[in-house]
């Protein structure tokens, strides 16, 4: 087998016409029998940005991102990605393409050298170049000395990383991580962006789904998914003041459990979460809402302590986000 | 090309690390050979028989004797009582039970019928069963002899014609069951090792997630089957050769027939074995489903059904039809033909189409499946 990756510095071999989007999607939808786990979804990834796929479990994200790297053939719509159909060429997107899941697919009882040398060998690497990539890989992820060391004896943020690196040996010009950092540690999740960050530099596309708000402050583009739809699509800065129908206040009274329940009851209130010791109330825009805030809370006898107009986090856009969503097909419904 | 080496060699590396496993795969064909072949035996002997003699004549004692002088019997007690007698058989000191009532050799002398009691304990059906067969031929001799001994006393000149048979047993001459048990162990041990051992190592990537890992890489799903295949089929090919060698060695078993032979219709063999075992691999999530599918829907049913243990002429119509979907049914033929009687392909074509039928059913089904689960 002769190997037939593309290097992201070199053009773009065989792959035809798109050098500005890496991933084309247009339609894709997904049933399991009656149940549509991705419903025409569509939208594009530029070529070189990290792209993330925001959404809560179910929404969605894996089976789309299984759908790309060929795991899944949909049930409508189409993709291409690298430029190439995922439903005609699917080996030609193959080699265009790194994957890693949040189960790590590492051969536990083979060591870390094992590992690398497999996945190498499969990726069609081999002499100076495998050596090259391998030290690359175990620099990478830290695990110099370590080479004879069992796979299933390393703790999580390792055999995380030297996940990711067994997945792109070969260099792939497009990466999808499919919650990358499911059940590894802050520490070990902060150094994985800084490797995601560091391949996005030299070219790389990332394609990566979570559901960590402050991994999705990392992406340029995020994508919300939430019941196999797509509900919003943008950078963080633009998801956020593409929330300017709503005001979000941040409130912090001496009972906020009772307050959110009294602010939910109004109709002006669009949603109530709460936020460490604080609740963030989110209002459609009107100058007095802060009055009305310190209000009806007073009414009901509840003290407060400080309410300030807050610039929304991404948590708040996708809180409200949802919350519409959820408004709509309940209208729908009834 | 390549990438299938990669497979193969990175199975071997599991293996090996896995030393268990490696054992299990070369020191349990050896070693579940030897316990077979000693110990898995249909062969009677020594059946401890409890005699109640109550006529205690020259006649009875020399009837028992004619118990006693062959292998296959010997007197667990001698009782007054037949209520000893049930008391041997209920806690199982005595297999079976002779009474000679009293007055046996008066009636002989009398020329009177002279019956006597045979008692066999039923829950062993194939020790009964033999035992009272062997019991009523050393009773019907006696009473030949008895008949004989008349004539000659009563001066008659010319005895009575007999017609006489000369028994021979081809092939296992002494009625081993060894000798047609260790030919069987193979096929048995074959099926175990490369259908099992075969669905769980896929279904072992399929749990780890790593079987999806490989599907995005360029890898051929053709180049990943025969990558996992090839390693069973070679434990396979060891396995036939250790067999054959310690038949040979241990029990004095050689394969007449050719051991070329063998292993090239071992090879057909394995090929629906790894088929089965692919196809299991199929229909598991998990090595647990695997495991209880592999044995309970395919190996112990392959087992009862094949005539390893039954006699497949001794079955139901209707499973004997079942039998012929049993790859081992032809295999067991192929092994006992070329062990026992050394016959040649000339016979042993029609087991090899079958089988080679079957393989090739199975194994292109399994690609199938395994491919459309794949993409």
């Amino acid at each position: 087998m002769k190997l037939r990756f593309v290097h992201p510095g070199s053009s773009a071999a065989k792959a035809p016409v798109d050098h500005e989007f890496a991933v084309v999607v247009d339609g894709l939808t997904k049933n399991f029998g009656k149940f549509v786990a991705v419903d025409h979804v569509s939208f594009r990834v530029k070529r070189g940005e990290v792209f993330g796929f925001l959404g809560p479990n179910g929404a969605g994200k894996s089976t789309t991102i299984r759908m790309l790297c060929g795991l899944f053939s949909p049930t409508a719509g189409s993709a291409t990605v690298g430029g190439f159909d995922i439903a005609t060429r699917p080996d030609d997107v193959k080699s265009q393409i790194g994957y890693m899941s949040q189960r790590f697919s590492l051969y536990e009882d083979l060591t870390v050298e094992q590992n690398i040398n497999f996945y190498g060998g499969i990726y069609g690497l081999d002499g100076l170049r495998l050596e090259k990539r391998k030290r690359w890989a175990i620099e990478m992820a830290g695990l110099r000395g370590k080479e004879a060391m069992l796979a299933h004896a390393l703790s999580g943020g390792w055999r995380q990383r030297l996940a990711l690196g067994c997945s792109i040996l070969h260099e792939p010009p497009i990466l999808f991580l499919d919650e990358p950092t499911g059940g590894v540690d802050p520490v070990s999740r902060r150094n994985f962006w800084d490797l995601i960050y560091d391949l996005s530099h030299t070219g790389v596309t990332v394609f990566v789904t979570t559901h960590y708000m402050d991994e999705a402050e990392h992406c340029n583009t995020i994508g919300l998914i939430y019941n196999g739809k797509l509900i919003s699509i943008g950078s963080p800065t633009e998801l956020k003041h593409g929330l300017d129908r709503y005001a979000i206040y941040e409130v912090q009274s001496s009972s906020p459990v009772d307050a959110m329940e009294f602010l939910r009851r109004q109709s002006w209130v669009a949603e109530t979460s709460i936020f460490g010791s604080a609740f963030h109330v989110s209002i459609l825009n009107d100058p007095h809402s802060k009055k009305k805030i310190q209000q009806l809370l007073t009414k009901e006898g509840v003290r407060v302590d400080r309410i300030e107009q807050i610039i929304p986090s991404l948590e708040d856009v996708f809180i409200n986000r949802i919350a519409e969503e959820d408004a709509q097909r309940n209208g729908t419904i009834h | 090309m390549k990438n299938i080496l990669h497979i193969i060699r990175k199975e071997f590396l599991q293996l090996r690390q896995d030393r268990k496993m490696f054992g299990i795969s070369f020191i349990a064909p050896v070693f579940q050979l030897i316990i077979l072949g000693y110990a898995a035996t249909f062969d009677v002997s020594d059946i401890p028989m409890a005699v109640c003699d109550f006529d205690n004549s020259p006649s009875s004692r020399m009837l028992i004797q004619n118990f006693t002088s062959t292998e296959y019997f010997r007197v667990a007690g001698y009782f007054d009582r037949t209520s000893e007698v049930d008391h041997q058989l209920d806690d199982g000191h005595a297999s079976l039970a002779v009474i000679i009532p009293r007055g046996f050799e008066k009636k002989i002398g009398a020329g009177q019928p002279a019956p006597l009691q045979v008692i066999a304990d039923g829950t062993e059906t194939s020790t009964a069963g033999i035992g009272l067969s062997y019991a009523s031929i050393i009773i019907s001799r006696y009473s030949q002899n008895i008949l004989l001994e008349s004539l000659v006393k009563r001066g008659s000149v010319t005895l009575p014609a007999r017609v006489s048979a000369e028994f021979r047993v081809w092939y296992n001459p002494e009625l081993k069951s060894r000798n047609f048990m260790v030919p069987g162990v193979l096929g048995l041990l074959l099926m175990v090792m490369t259908m099992l051992l075969t669905s769980l190592a896929i279904v072992k990537e399929k749990e780890l997630g790593t079987l999806e890992q490989l599907v995005v890489t360029p890898i051929k799903p053709y180049q990943l089957i025969i990558g996992k295949l090839a390693p069973f089929f070679l434990i396979g090919v060891v396995d036939v050769i250790l067999v054959v060698f310690f038949a040979s060695w241990i029990f004095n078993l050689p394969v007449k027939g050719g051991e070329l032979l063998l292993l090239f219709l071992s090879l057909i063999f394995l090929m629906t074995t790894l088929g089965l075992g692919l196809f299991i691999s199929t229909i598991s999530r998990t090595q647990q489903q695997a495991m209880m599918t592999a044995i309970f829907f395919f190996m112990l049913p392959m087992m009862f059904f094949s005539g390893f243990v039954f006699p497949i002429e001794n079955m139901p119509v209707i499973i004997q039809y079942v039998s012929y979907l049993i790859p081992l049914r032809y295999y067991f033929v192929i092994v006992r033909g070329l062990f026992l009687k050394g016959v040649g392909l000339d016979i042993l074509w029609q087991q090899a189409v079958a089988l080679l039928l079957f393989g090739g059913l199975i194994l292109s089904m399994s690609v199938m499946r395994f491919q459309k689960k794949l993409g």
